[in-house]
């Protein structure tokens, strides 16, 4: 039996674990060893069904290869034009790294849960973003500047090892135009770079907002986001208003193989977004 | 004339004489028998026609780290405690491919890989084995996504449990109200007498499949002397698992130094997770033909126990023996019940058994839950 075009929703229903080929649309280098790959499913009725929410993640295939797992770090207004950033840096991320324009590779999903949107409308948001962990924050930001006005402040504290390291640098200032406070700060500056060295969660205390009216989300370095949390519960943030978006070895994104487990949570199926409570137990226990 | 066939939840007698019916009526009608036979002195599940093949007369001492054969000089077909391998191969197969794919033209054919579409009776499932199979249900084919091959061999097969009228040393279903009678889940439930069986049936299927057999309805006395048999197992269990306190108490003792401890003596080489009926981790396989145009997929098992299982970028989320420990005995009982709603452990011993160096799940516990004394 060839399943070579059947709608998503029936080949779903037949084998969570099957791809969907997708062609590679554009690659855009975005720093070194990172790139932004665009990807449509081969199958239109495929691609018109697709959508996905901020925050959730795709299976990305390459036959021979494996699967990894990669947020969607495009628009979801968008999302027949799926759009993932990558890092080179295990067998299948490298192997997509070989691919041009053109190429296809399997896709299956959108998995995983979504960052709380709704939750924080009429509120300020701090968006905490660590070196590629800006991926899956760039869909949030671009449905929040979708309807900007439905929110207070919106703040971006960002960070990365070096300022060419800084993913999405030529959209900042769009973003800001549109009313989105930016905080950006080097690990390791050099003469190019004329902005704030020093780690992410310093940006905190160039901030200020009401602690009860303020949603945190952060995705990075776990080490990041444990200091970003501190900072945002020193500020008397409340722990069901901070989110983290979690990573763990992931297999099959349903539940079956085991490898994403975070204490009683299955990253890919109640994660990878989190609240902090729900993970406060465990969080930042050595060796988890 | 249609023959009279036992009613669904009745009990019924049958001599010995008439059990290889029971195995010819499942093979006349499709069924590929799977039952416990004699190899590599050892207790194993194999493809089985005639109940000449069971280990009558053989029973299987059990102990932490050890399992030796010896013969009870009886007659009875299920003297043994518990196979060494669980029922878990066949429904979920150590090595599954799940499809492959052709590259050719610039377009993708992608082919599901079948399944050996044979319908299995497994013959003699143990009341542990019987949850266990129930909880791996609730892994693949109950949740929010649906294991197609799972789910298939798994609605396919039929099953006659067998009630326990011995424990081994390493026995702890009743701690997990697991056993060591067989309360649903089963076509047929067998109860061995020295010349008869108790048949408890479980479904149509079962009531089906005792045609053309000698039943006849049990009486009061043939219900009070298989009581008996499943009560004798229920006494000779003396391992305890306190579950009470589960899952908290693993929960606030995850930084307890027993952890080291076992971890000094743990191998990390997998074994309980291979043996135990419910584990279900794996991992994927990819191959490809030289060109990389003919490519496939592969579900194998895997265990938590390797140090790939959390590999990440920039290493392994649980790089010691006592992160991987701490996580497979609690996940198995204290975040399983967070996930699924039950333990993940059903008291069969297994890994207690086949522990290279006799690592005992239920000491561990008991041991984390005693302060420190140091």
């Amino acid at each position: 039996m060839s399943v070579a075009f059947t709608p998503m929703e029936a080949r779903l229903a037949l084998d969570p674990m099957l791809p969907q080929p997708a062609v590679i649309e554009a690659i855009k280098p975005e720093a070194a060893g990172i790139g932004t790959f665009t990807l449509v499913f081969s199958d239109p009725t495929v691609a018109q069904a697709f959508r996905f929410a901020p925050g959730q993640f795709n299976m990305l295939y390459v036959p021979g290869f494996g699967e990894a797992a990669i947020s969607l770090s495009s628009d979801p207004n968008q999302p027949g034009r799926m759009g993932h950033t990558i890092r080179y840096a295990g067998n299948v991320t490298r192997a997509l790294a070989r691919l041009k324009v053109g190429d296809l590779i399997g896709v299956r999903g959108p998995y995983g849960s979504v960052w709380p949107l709704e939750e924080g409308l009429g509120k300020n948001l701090v968006v905490v973003g660590g070196g590629i962990g800006l991926a899956p924050l760039r869909p949030l930001i671009l449905a929040v500047l979708q309807r900007r006005a439905a929110y207070q402040r919106v703040v971006l504290l960002y960070g990365a090892r070096t300022s060419a390291d800084l993913l999405y640098r030529e959209e900042f200032e769009s973003w800001q135009k549109q009313g989105i406070e930016l905080h950006i700060t080097v690990d390791i500056g050099d003469e190019k770079w004329p902005g704030l060295v020093g780690v992410v969660p310093m940006l905190f205390y160039r901030i200020r907002m009401d602690a009860k009216q303020t949603l945190v989300l952060a995705c990075g370095p776990e080490i990041m986001m444990r200091f970003a949390i501190y900072e945002a519960l020193a500020r008397r943030i409340s722990k069901d208003s901070v989110y983290v978006s979690m990573e763990r070895n992931m297999k099959c994104a349903v539940g079956f193989c085991g490898h994403c487990q975070y204490g009683p949570t299955f990253l890919c199926k109640q994660g990878p977004v989190l609240k902090f409570s729900a993970i406060e137990p465990f969080f930042g226990r050595e060796d988890f | 004339m249609a023959e009279d066939l036992p009613r669904v939840s009745a009990r019924v007698l049958i001599f010995k004489t008439s059990f290889q019916r029971i195995f010819d009526n499942l093979r006349a009608a499709g069924f590929t028998l799977v039952g416990p036979t004699l190899r590599d002195s050892a207790i194993v599940l194999d493809e089985i026609t005639r109940v000449e093949e069971l280990p009558r007369g053989w029973c299987d001492e059990q102990g932490p780290d050890k399992y030796r054969l010896v013969s009870t000089r009886g007659a009875q077909y299920f003297d043994y405690v518990v196979s060494s391998h669980s029922w878990k191969q066949f429904l979920y197969p150590p090595r599954r491919k799940l499809f492959s794919i052709e590259k050719r033209d610039g377009q993708w054919t992608i082919t599901p890989a079948e399944g050996d579409g044979c319908r299995r009776a497994f013959i003699g499932v143990r009341p542990c084995d019987l949850h266990a199979i129930s909880i791996q249900d609730r892994v693949f084919v109950t949740g929010e996504f649906r294991d197609p091959h799972y789910s298939r061999a798994r609605e396919q097969v039929f099953v006659l449990a067998v009630n326990c009228g011995q424990a081994g040393a390493n026995c702890f279903c009743t701690s997990l109200k697991t056993g060591p009678r067989a309360t649903s889940g089963f076509d047929l439930a067998l109860t061995e007498l020295p010349d008869e069986f108790v048949v408890e049936i479980g479904s149509e299927a079962g009531a089906e499949i005792m045609r053309g057999t000698d039943w006849q309805l049990a009486t009061a006395f043939d219900l009070s002397r298989a009581a008996e048999v499943s009560d004798r197992a229920e006494r000779q269990i003396e391992r305890v698992l306190r579950t009470d306190d589960l899952p908290a108490m693993l929960y606030d003792n995850a930084e307890h130094p027993e952890w080291d401890a076992v971890a000094a003596r743990c191998l990390s080489c997998a074994n309980c997770t291979m043996v135990c009926p419910t584990c279900f981790c794996s991992t994927m396989e990819d191959g490809s033909d030289l060109r990389g145009t003919v490519c496939d997929r592969t579900r194998v098992w895997d265990s938590c126990f390797t140090l790939d299982f959390s590999h990440v970028y920039g290493g392994n989320t649980r790089p010691t023996v006592r992160a991987r420990y701490r996580q497979w005995l609690t996940h198995k009982l204290a975040t399983w019940i967070d996930q699924f709603g039950l333990s993940g452990c059903v008291g069969c011993g297994r890994c207690i058994t086949w522990c290279p160096v006799g690592i005992d799940l239920t000491e561990e516990v008991q041991a984390i839950r005693t302060e420190a004394t140091e």
